[in-house]
């Protein structure tokens, strides 16, 4: 089996810089990543794209292309385009790459899986011409691609602002921006404000973007409920509720955003602890300082550890960068601490504005916690609210239960998209805390892989 | 219907010729089959193995599968993790996709 001294799981701000730290102190490693080029969703294609699509993307974008150069310097072995498919507490690896199955064992791994944004089931969401923001910054970042007829917006999270603010850059059309954050999140985050206020350019540039929009006459509208999406084979219209009635916009394309939870598949998949994290809403491993998961040998950090964003990642991805390098016996404790210093101050700065945003985005419970019966939760395999109440009223009173007796979760995505929303309308049901119901049991494989692929698997050691 | 997507006037860029249900389409160097076939005017990928509804790409980053398209005769293929490739034929998927093997 192919072994390596450390082995980094994503390409991203996180991932970039563990490797080029280990790297540069003289660890063997090697960064695997399921992209073609680097710089994770945050960064994505930064090293490629034409010049023109980078200015209009913005200088937080740009400045992704000083971290893929320093990993590139550091000569750290790269395998993009490779898919990981599991990865166990003995760190033995799963990868896919040309249609080719390997797999490859490390000293160490850090899982720098990163983020995705949080499924949150309305009725309509399956509908074609229905997709998330994050789904429309790819489009824009990687191809250049845009909304040509126009577009709504609806959801909360910063994302959602900054993509309105690159589309009305680019010239699109924004038919309206929908504000679906409760009224009284803007009074919960006044609390964390004095805190947030170290990290005031976060602020200053949101408010900017606000500004900016409203100046160029697009229609917000507050307090959005009961989210419809209308249409027969494509989205027609949408319909909602604020605070003049029920409203309805004709558009071919709706772009929703609830905020980023991390990609916790593979990190679940190693058996390593989890606990909910009842400010940010998901499922987080229990990690120490350094990144250190409860087993051995496995780190997590950056955004798929908890949300951050991308410069406490890079900096968690240093430190973990050099715990690898300590822990393998190429520094010392002293060394270590003295050189985390500067990236363990910079980061807990930066992260002064994570309740402030946490509060101020954070879901109104009633879109998480109870979806009307009709709403389609488990996209895959079509399950309905209405169908997981049921199994829930006859008896199946926990998560993984609900999967057996309805199949939700069961499907090609494997949980990915319904596991939040089936644990949160568990527990709503349940009237328990979230903590109490547990998330879906992750089982290799974790992406998809040939029966073929799987008898041609190179790296098996015949002696095992 | 018109599409629902369009690509930005940028220079130089490089193109590819791919074959997307049927019709030869010109299409960037380094772009996904999902970014393609959005951008070329079609708005669903597939077909659910269940109801027969309509899907189309949803996250664009691999964790959704709504993309599942017929890629060069292989079913199931996530269509936002594959690169397009000259001459590269793209159908959409009906249902599982057994029908093709």
């Amino acid at each position: 089996m192919e072994h390596h001294q450390l082995a980094i799981i994503g390409g991203g701000p996180a991932g970039l810089a563990a490797a080029a730290v280990a790297a540069n102190a003289g660890l063997e490693c090697v960064l695997i990543d399921e992209q073609a080029t680097p710089g994770g969703q945050i960064y994505r294609a930064v090293n490629t794209i034409p010049k023109q699509r980078a200015t209009l993307l913005g200088p937080d974008y740009q400045c992704g292309q000083k971290l893929i150069d320093q990993f590139n310097k550091s000569g750290a072995s790269y395998r993009p385009s490779t898919t990981i498919w599991n990865l166990n507490s003995q760190r033995e690896i799963g990868i896919l790459h040309n249609g080719q199955a390997a797999l490859l064992s490390a000293d160490r791994v850090v899982i720098a899986t990163g983020a995705m944004e949080r499924p949150v089931p309305f009725p309509g969401w399956t509908l074609p011409g229905v997709m998330t923001a994050g789904a429309g910054q790819i489009l824009l970042k990687s191809a250049g691609i845009v909304p040509n007829d126009g577009v709504v917006m609806a959801g909360s999270g910063p994302l959602l602002l900054l993509l309105a603010w690159q589309y009305m850059r680019a010239g699109v059309n924004i038919q309206a921006i929908l504000d679906m954050a409760p009224q009284n999140n803007l009074w919960r985050a006044m609390l964390h404000l004095p805190r947030a206020l170290f990290v005031h350019h976060y602020i200053l540039k949101g408010l900017k973007y606000q500004l900016q929009l409203r100046r160029a006459g697009i229609p917000f509208y507050k307090r959005i409920t009961d989210l419809h999406a209308i249409g027969n084979d494509s989205l027609a219209a949408i319909e909602f509720s604020d605070s003049k009635g029920k409203q309805r916009i004709e558009t071919s394309l709706l772009m929703c955003h609830f905020g980023v939870i991390p990609d916790s598949h593979l990190s679940r998949c190693t058996g390593c602890k989890h606990h909910w994290d009842p400010a940010q809403l998901c499922w987080r491993p229990v990690t120490d300082e350094w990144g250190n998961s409860s087993l051995d040998g496995i780190a997590i950090v950056g955004d798929g550890s908890g949300i951050g964003g991308a410069v406490a990642a890079r900096h968690a991805g240093r430190l973990a960068g050099l715990e690898s390098v300590h822990t393998l016996g190429r520094m010392s404790t002293n060394e270590r601490d003295e050189e985390a210093r500067a990236d363990q101050r910079w980061m807990a700065d930066d992260l002064n504005i994570r309740p402030f945003l946490e509060a101020l985005f954070r879901p109104s419970p009633t879109l998480l916690g109870s979806p009307k019966d009709e709403t389609l939760v488990c996209r895959c395999e079509e399950i309905t609210a209405g169908t997981i109440r049921q199994a829930l009223h006859a008896g199946h009173q926990d998560t993984n239960q609900i999967k057996f007796f309805t199949r939700c979760g069961m499907g090609p995505c494997q949980g990915r998209q319904c596991d939040n929303a089936v644990s949160q309308l568990v527990a709503h049901e349940l009237g328990v805390e979230m903590g109490i119901t547990e998330g879906y049991r992750i089982r290799p494989p974790i992406r998809p892989l040939t029966i073929e692929q799987l008898a041609t698997l190179q790296g098996v050691d015949e002696d095992k | 219907m018109s599409s629902i997507f369009r690509r930005l006037e940028e220079p130089d860029m490089q193109w590819i010729n791919i074959d997307i249900e049927g019709k030869t389409v010109r299409v960037p160097v380094g772009e996904t089959v999902a970014a393609a076939i959005l951008a070329s005017g079609l708005h669903s990928c597939r077909t659910t193995p269940l109801s027969g509804e309509s899907r189309a790409p949803f996250c664009m980053m691999g964790v959704c599968f709504e993309c599942l398209m017929e890629i060069d005769g292989i079913p199931n293929r996530q269509a936002c993790q594959v690169q397009v490739k000259e001459g590269m034929r793209i159908r959409r998927q009906i249902g599982t996709g057994e029908e093709y093997r």
